[in-house]
């Protein structure tokens, strides 16, 4: 079992070298960038896998089985499909724009990975202000989802497009404010730091912050039930409509690589990161990330899709609301009681979630939304 | 400054995930909000009316498969009872019964495909679609066994049905009516509160009563406006007045009463069945009818409640071997004319499930 041996720490000599130390830096750069691309590429390819199995399990057949062993092959086989597809651009279309709304949209989904850490330091930039960097790159996707929107020249992709900066914009504000309640405990941004300082999983101890993370990061990376940027059954296939060929590939695998991102950033943020006994860090990661998607790929097969103005309300009614009192609760917890007694905190706020949700919820409605015209 | 906005045109269709077929929906929009509505039909003409005219009577039992191909045996009924009408023609006891239990397992399969997509169309991305469908699959399975055939039945015959049913045909059935009423009961506590699904369906596409009567809307259309409406009692044909059955209404009107009124339909017919199935008698299933049926000159009219509303066909006999006219009215394109006033104001996703609500079938509309 030497893969489970194998110790990304043994490469961690880079980090005590000063950063203007060209040849080691740059040693260390390659290195994790190809971790990362492999990661990132490896882990989309069984999230493809988990989704399709997954959601055949669920929805009372069987799924793809017919590639490989159990169908372990079929994100090959979809791969080679869609790379094999001619790419077709629309006549009207912006061609600058739809040619480079792909790339804008996949690369700093990417570029997320740099802060976050498969293992102790195993890290390739341990940035001190890493979960801003985080939020600060996340959201660019949205740029290129609207490009490609915009550059579709079809009325469908616009739409969704539209929905889709309504949407991040909003939803990016109680995400933030989720992330402000961690640090405030942690008190530091970097990643690592808040990995390490998870003797207790902060999903203990911030109960209300992990919902709502988990709710708004959906709805931000376009997961069910708040899949409305591509609602397939409204507006077929939303933003990417008129794609196809590689750069339909690259919004797909964009697609999964935010979900990773997500699960990544949540399993760091709440769930201890790499941290765990016996199997390896990375191990640990991975797999933390898997079951956090697969709770994803659950709602996904549950739930119907919410309304655009239903999404819009729960983003500023619901979440927000929460979100900062969950963020003051937390201040005042963090002042005032000692660090020591973690379990008053983690029974006080599961006291305050449970409250706070079933109270919300009684007076929040959706519905309606008739307009007169 | 203020932004100038206009409104657009916004083509759903002809070829769209959510428009059950071939039709096309011109809307126009105001940023997400439909101004206007207008339904683009006859992508799917096949011009079953005028076929039929070529046609000896027998000869058109096939083509009225192929207009609601999802409750071809309810199209099969209504056909034969217009035609029997014409023609006066007696129909052997156990034939009516063995109708009767075809129709409303018809009517179960077609209502669950219609609750299915429309809670496709609601985003709940294929689960509760392929659920029904499995579901689905066992009723299909038993109308194979009678038939032979999986979507195109062609069962029934003018005075009675094709053929008399297989010994495994009434085990199938009993076992069916065991399992049924368990797996609705489930599907319904799994969507009956659903939040999202409330918050969506519930007072969306609302259509009120006195225009649901005024544009003649029938089937779950008519009674989740709270028409209390079904031919089945209202104008008993086949042997419908001997059985015990409730008609479920809506209140409001809304997808969410339509989408309610369908599954309690469901309990319904399993109920008629399970009645049929008991009374059942023994006996002939066809009687003697010559192959070329010149009907007496006149006219005769033979509704039924089909899945999808009142489906009636119109028959005009010059005494020659086939209809001099054939007409149809389809309960699907009648029902859709209350489009528009249910659309107008609604978001283009409310737009998708209230289509979807009133569940028509394109082979119907078009013909």
């Amino acid at each position: 079992m030497t893969i489970l041996n194998f110790n990304l720490n043994s490469i961690q000599y880079w980090q005590t070298l000063p950063p203007d130390w060209p040849g080691e830096f740059w040693w260390h750069w390659l290195v994790f960038t190809v971790i990362i691309i492999g990661f990132v590429l490896l882990l989309v390819m069984g999230f493809i896998y988990i989704e399709r199995r997954g959601m055949g399990r669920m929805q009372a057949r069987l799924g793809p089985n017919r590639t490989g062993p159990f169908g372990l092959l079929q994100p090959v086989a979809d791969a080679i499909k869609i790379l094999l597809k001619e790419d077709i651009v629309p006549t009207k279309a912006d061609k600058l724009v739809h040619w480079l709304a792909p790339v804008i949209a996949f690369a700093p989904v990417l570029m997320v990975f740099a802060v976050v850490p498969f293992q102790n330091g195993a890290v390739l930039a341990d940035l001190n202000i890493g979960i801003l960097y985080v939020v600060a790159i996340s959201s660019v996707t949205t740029v290129g989802i609207f490009m490609a929107g915009w550059g579709s020249s079809n009325k469908y992709s616009l739409l969704g497009a539209m929905r889709s900066v309504a949407a991040v914009v909003s939803y990016e504000i109680p995400l933030v404010l989720t992330i402000a309640s961690v640090v405030l405990i942690v008190g530091s941004l970097s990643l690592n730091q808040i990995v390490l300082a998870q003797d207790i999983p902060f999903i203990l101890l911030q109960p209300l912050g992990f919902l709502l993370y988990f709710i708004a990061g959906c709805a931000e990376i376009n997961r069910s039930p708040f899949d409305l940027f591509e609602a397939d059954s409204e507006i077929v296939a939303g933003f990417h409509t008129e794609y196809s060929g590689m750069k339909f590939a690259l919004f797909y695998l964009a697609e999964y690589a935010e979900a990773l991102a997500i699960s990544a950033i949540i399993t760091t943020l709440f769930l201890a990161g790499w941290r765990g006994p016996l199997l390896p860090p990375w191990l640990w990661f991975t797999l933390k990330v898997i079951i956090v998607f697969f709770v994803m790929v659950w709602t996904r097969t549950t739930l119907p899709r919410v309304r655009i103005d239903q999404l819009m309300a729960l983003a500023w009614k619901f979440l927000l609301p929460l979100a900062l009192i969950n963020l003051l609760i937390t201040g005042i917890e963090v002042l005032t009681l000692p660090a020591a007694l973690p379990w008053v905190m983690i029974l006080a706020n599961f006291a305050i979630m449970v409250l706070l949700v079933l109270l919300w919820s009684k007076f929040f409605r959706l519905g309606g939304g008739r307009v007169e015209v | 400054m203020a932004l100038r906005t206009e409104p657009f045109v916004l083509n759903v269709g002809p070829v769209h995930p959510s428009t059950h077929g071939v039709f096309r929906m011109r809307a126009t929009l105001d940023g997400e909000v439909i101004v206007n509505i207008e339904p683009v039909f006859g992508y799917l003409h096949r011009g079953i009316e005028k076929l039929a005219e070529e046609r000896t009577y027998s000869g058109i039992i096939p083509l009225t498969d192929r207009l609601d191909y999802l409750a071809s045996m309810s199209n099969n009924l209504a056909y034969v009872l217009a035609v029997e009408k014409l023609a006066e023609i007696e129909v052997p006891e156990r034939a009516e019964y063995l109708r009767v239990i075809m129709v409303e397992l018809q009517r179960i399969a077609s209502h669950l495909i219609g609750v299915g997509s429309f809670l496709n169309d609601c985003g709940a991305f294929f689960t509760p679609f392929l659920y029904m469908f499995r579901e689905r699959e066992k009723v299909v399975d038993m109308l194979d066994m009678v038939s032979g055939q999986r979507l195109t039945y062609n069962y029934m015959r003018i005075g009675g049905v094709s053929q008399d049913i297989p010994d495994e045909f009434l085990p199938a059935l009993d076992k069916f009516l065991k399992q049924m009423p368990g797996f609705i009961d489930e599907y319904d506590q799994l969507l009956k509160e659903n939040e999202i699904l409330l918050a969506r369906a519930k007072g969306v596409g609302i259509l009120p009563k006195e225009l649901a009567i005024n544009i003649s809307a029938s089937g779950p259309v008519l009674r989740g406006s709270g028409v209390k409406w079904d031919i089945r009692k209202a104008d008993p044909y086949s042997v419908y007045d001997r059985f015990e059955f409730d008609i479920p209404t809506g209140t409001v009107g809304d997808c969410y009463d339509r989408y309610r009124v369908r599954v309690e339909e469901m309990r319904q017919s399993l109920r008629i069945i399970k009645q049929a199935m008991e009374q059942l008698p023994p006996g002939a299933v066809r009687s003697e009818v010559p192959h070329l049926l010149r009907p007496p000159v006149g006219e005769a009219y033979g509704h039924i409640e089909s899945p999808k509303g009142e489906l009636g066909f119109y028959l005009v006999s010059d005494n020659s071997i086939a209809p001099y006219r054939c007409h149809i009215r389809a309960p699907s394109l009648i029902n859709l004319t209350a489009l528009r006033d249910m659309m107008i104001g609604w978001k283009i996703a409310d737009a998708i499930i209230i289509f979807g609500s009133i569940d028509v079938c394109m082979g119907e509309i078009d013909r």
